[in-house]
């Protein structure tokens, strides 16, 4: 049942008129549910402001909280529930501490208990209700924002790119290498190559439970681009089992230069540049 | 003779390495070589993948299995995407119509000891593997 235009606008009065002891309530009830994690002060600020919200609202008629009129205070509903989210405070806390404006309410309203207050006061708490479950539904955005943010700070962190000698950059691979961790794989390695000015690159595939056609297409395409940019790949950490599934998959690492262990790559670039130093000393 | 298998959701890509893992949990609950095991693993995320992707989604049921002599693991991969319309052509190595290399279904099956399809273009797919220890 919607409100009124009437109706609201009593309600709009009495949330002026009543302004200090409705939000000093508010606070007192949402406050017990909340133990004290947020302080008092704080809450009373934020409450305070939502009651002007929910003025506001009815001031302009808002029969629905989807209503222009309501635009304002759905802000501030995500923008508390977004606050919240952040500090930890779970989404039923936050719409308990919405729905404590019922109870605050209704005790203002006192023993004016006639059928057109009760019926008043239903559609008011509809709105309420409609109120509360916004923020629940911004909580669960948030908090899917936050953890997707998560997600991806964990596959920088997942893909580190090291400098393992002059001229040598190495990328231990750990877990499985879906596309959205390969292409960050491929293009933190090569702007290490470009910072570094590394002519060799060691893919470690050490940590890599399964090597699939995607997992080798994706490490191909990485090393064919860091040829073009002047750099070497050899791919380490073959381990018998990985070598035997590979060929038999049929996978061909052409020309790509693969050794058993981090330390056998290691060891092959350093002979290889050492050779070079070498034969350009003879060639003096 | 078999156990109750494992049914899987292949709808995403998450889908794909939960498939990995539970085809990795039975291979060492039947004890197969560590070669084995990750031929089965590698042939199980190829065939999930092309459920996956070609297959726009399906359903993956993994099952221990049991003969006169020795213990294995069917994995059954059904779609009910597009179907193969040329089996063999699909088969062949470095054959792609997705810009992959093309040795997923050719590569799948010299991984595993039986492989077994059932293709109806505009029907699905259902690919039935096994792996027996040895
Ligand atoms: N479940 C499936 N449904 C329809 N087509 C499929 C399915 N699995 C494989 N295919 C077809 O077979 C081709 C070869 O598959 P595959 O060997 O795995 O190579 P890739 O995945 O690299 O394309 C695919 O490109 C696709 O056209
Ligand atoms: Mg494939």
């Amino acid at each position: 049942m919607p409100l009124s235009s009437d109706e609201a606008s009593r309600f709009a009065d009495l949330l002026k008129e009543h302004a200090e002891s409705l939000t000093a309530r508010w606070v007192e009830l949402a406050g017990a549910s909340l133990r004290g994690r947020l302080s008092s002060a704080e809450l009373r600020r934020q409450l305070d402001d939502l009651r002007k919200g929910f003025e506001q609202a009815m001031r302009s008629g808002s029969a629905h909280l989807t209503d222009e009129g309501s635009a304002e205070l759905r802000a501030q509903l995500a923008e508390i529930s977004g606050h919240r989210a952040r500090q930890g405070f779970s989404a039923t806390e936050t719409a308990v501490s919405i729905f404590a404006l019922k109870d605050a309410v209704l005790e203002a309203l006192g023993n004016g208990d006639d059928a057109g207050t009760l019926r008043d006061y239903v559609a008011f708490s509809a709105f309420v209700d409609r109120a509360a479950l916004f923020t629940f539904d911004s909580y669960v955005q948030v908090r899917e924002s936050l953890i997707a943010d998560q997600a991806e700070q964990l596959l920088e962190l997942s893909t580190p790119v090291v400098k393992l000698w002059d001229g040598v950059v190495a990328v231990p691979l750990v877990g499985t290498l879906d596309s959205a961790r390969a292409q960050v794989v491929m293009e933190r390695l090569l702007q290490t190559l470009v910072d570094t000015g590394s002519p060799y690159a060691i893919i470690d595939i050490t940590g890599v439970p399964a090597v699939d056609t995607q997992v080798a297409q994706h490490v191909l395409k990485t090393v064919v681009a860091a040829r073009l940019m002047g750099a070497d790949c050899i791919i380490s950490g073959i381990r018998p089992q990985i070598a035997q599934t590979i060929v038999a998959l049929g996978i061909e690492f052409g020309d790509i230069a693969t050794k058993a262990s981090l330390a056998d790559a290691l060891r092959y670039v350093l002979n290889k540049t050492n050779r070079s130093l070498n034969t350009k000393r003879t060639e003096r | 003779m078999s156990d109750e298998g494992q049914r899987l959701p292949v709808t995403t890509d998450q889908d794909v390495v939960r498939v990995r893992q539970a085809v990795r949990t039975f291979s060492v609950a039947v004890k197969l070589s560590l070669v084995d095991q990750t031929k089965l693993v590698t042939a199980a995320s190829e065939l999930a993948r092309n459920t996956l992707v070609y297959g726009g989604g399906g359903e993956v049921v993994v099952t221990r299995v049991q003969n006169e002599r020795r213990a294995g693991i069917k994995i059954v991969f059904a779609d009910e995407g597009p179907g193969i319309v040329d089996l063999t052509l699909a088969l062949t190595d470095g054959y792609t119509t997705g810009g992959g290399l093309g040795l997923g279904l050719s590569g799948a099956r010299r991984l595993v000891d039986e492989f077994e399809i059932d293709t109806e273009p505009g029907k699905g797919t259902t690919i039935t593997i096994t792996k027996w220890c040895r």
